[in-house]
């Protein structure tokens, strides 16, 4: 049986790993390839490097990240952030990444994401959807953080993201991210069911309670925190105990 | 002894390169692990690996635009009986035809065809993350993975004609083949670089097995 994934999210700035709340405030929590390690051994699902860099001249850097994480762990890893191009995608792919994660450049220009996923398949073409409440029942897509509106609604974007060859929907609410008040689970429902694709359910994320309800009433295929694991609130452990006792299908 | 981990500009090597190299290391003899596009290597080499990613139409493409490498391939695995690994999109082409994006040649070395996974609707495409194995089979580069778990990730699913074939299977809306052997051939439709503990174990018993 399939299993739901947990994945941990790192977010990388000029190499370092820090966790935005509200995507402001930034904190330092330290290196990407040690805490990468970290959760390796702990037995994360998967891992998620989410680069925050505000210029492209910083990629090099990501790409140092990633090689590096190749070269001692052995689990699959998702990369995003400042992904603009086919050539962005080769050569995260070729630093070790499995999956590359597009963000703005899916709102801006979706053919480049129809051209990855012809290119190397749907399987490693992530769209990451930060999504924000605008009405009842309407989400709308920001970039750049959370700070551009693109009058995108989210659901429909995420079925043309999956129409174009799109593998997976990462969908962060923007609402709940850094809130602990748990996932926007009818942001997460609406999307997980209009789409044929997995999707991972992101930000909000602030009890063990909130993971198992990502995947019950989010209908999510994975699920996304950061803080806390990072800041050792919970391990990666006791969120698998905690969805094996919800009944949930877990990786030991 | 080398290894040889054929780039044929599908991405991931560097991953796959890694994985073999750590537990080259941790086993017995002097093992050298090589990523090379050079058909003379893949000549020489005592294992062969080719992992894959991406679609098959592109990969059979890429590895056809190395003037003489599925002949050294066809030359080293089935004329020479060398073993062979062949990872995701690796496994699959060494079936007859892949319809993935139109049809297209595989290597033939086992006879089927790579087709959608046809699941209930249900359940979502690709088949992305850690399925437990079902080892069909008592193939000693499948030995000790039965009900472990590997990591997934794909939309098409190897369907051999022969059922002897399959060495693997796990389920998802039915089972999937995971694994192929025959001869001096292995296969995996998951990732064994990327599967942890189970990943380095199925490597180990690769770089071990003497067919």
């Amino acid at each position: 049986m399939l299993k739901v994934r947990i994945i941990p999210c790192l977010d990388v700035h000029d190499g370092r790993v820090v966790k935005g709340v509200n995507f402001v405030d930034l904190v330092d929590a330290g290196d990407p390839v040690a805490a990468a390690r970290a959760y390796d051994a702990a037995g994360a699902d998967e891992l998620c490097f989410l680069d925050i860099s505000a210029s492209h001249e910083n990629r090099d850097t990501l790409i140092g990240v990633v090689r590096e994480t190749a070269e001692h762990c052995f689990m699959p890893v998702t990369v995003g952030g400042g992904v603009r191009s086919e050539a962005d995608v080769r050569k995260l792919l070729l630093a070790g990444a499995d999956k590359v994660s597009f963000n703005t450049t899916a709102v801006r220009d979706p053919d480049v994401v129809a051209a990855s996923a012809a290119k190397f398949g749907s399987q490693c073409i992530v769209v990451a959807i930060d999504a924000k409440q605008t009405d009842e029942g309407r989400w709308e897509i920001f970039t750049h953080g959370g700070r551009e509106a693109t009058g995108l609604e989210a659901i429909g974007f995420a079925q043309d993201m999956a129409a174009r060859g799109a593998g997976e929907i990462l969908l962060t609410s923007m609402d709940r991210d850094g809130t602990k008040s748990g996932f926007d689970l009818e942001l997460t429902r609406r999307v997980a069911d209009a789409v044929p694709i997995p999707v991972i359910a992101s930000g909000g994320v602030g009890c063990l309670e909130d993971l198992v309800n990502g995947v019950r009433q989010g209908h999510a295929s994975a699920v996304l925190a950061a803080s806390i694991f990072h800041f050792g609130t919970y391990t990666i452990a006791e969120a698998k105990q905690a969805m094996a006792q919800a009944g949930l299908p877990v990786r030991q | 002894m080398s290894i040889a981990i054929i780039d044929y500009g599908s991405g991931n090597l560097r991953s796959a390169e890694k994985a073999f190299a750590r537990v080259a290391a941790g086993l017995s003899g002097d093992r050298k692990v090589i990523v090379t596009a050079a058909p003379e290597q893949v000549l020489k080499a005592d294992h062969i690996v080719l992992p894959g990613v991406g679609a098959f139409g592109d990969c059979a493409e890429g590895l056809r635009a190395i003037d003489g490498m599925e002949e050294a391939l066809n030359q080293r695995v089935r004329q020479q009986a060398y073993p062979f690994l062949g990872i995701c999109v690796g496994m699959q082409l060494i079936c007859a035809t892949g319809h993935e994006r139109g049809t297209h040649r595989g290597f033939g070395w086992v006879d089927g065809a790579v087709e959608p996974l046809d699941v209930p609707s249900t359940l979502k495409v690709p088949h992305m993350g850690w399925n437990d194995l079902h080892i069909t089979t008592d193939h000693p580069v499948f030995a000790g993975l039965h009900g472990q778990d590997a990591y997934f990730v794909h939309g098409y699913a190897a369907r051999p004609s022969a059922q002897h074939v399959i060495a693997a299977t796990t389920d998802y809306g039915g089972p999937v083949v995971a694994g192929l052997a025959c001869d001096t051939i292995c296969g995996t439709q998951f990732h064994p670089e990327k599967s942890q503990q189970t990943g380095l174990r199925l490597i180990a018993n690769f770089l071990e097995w003497k067919p």
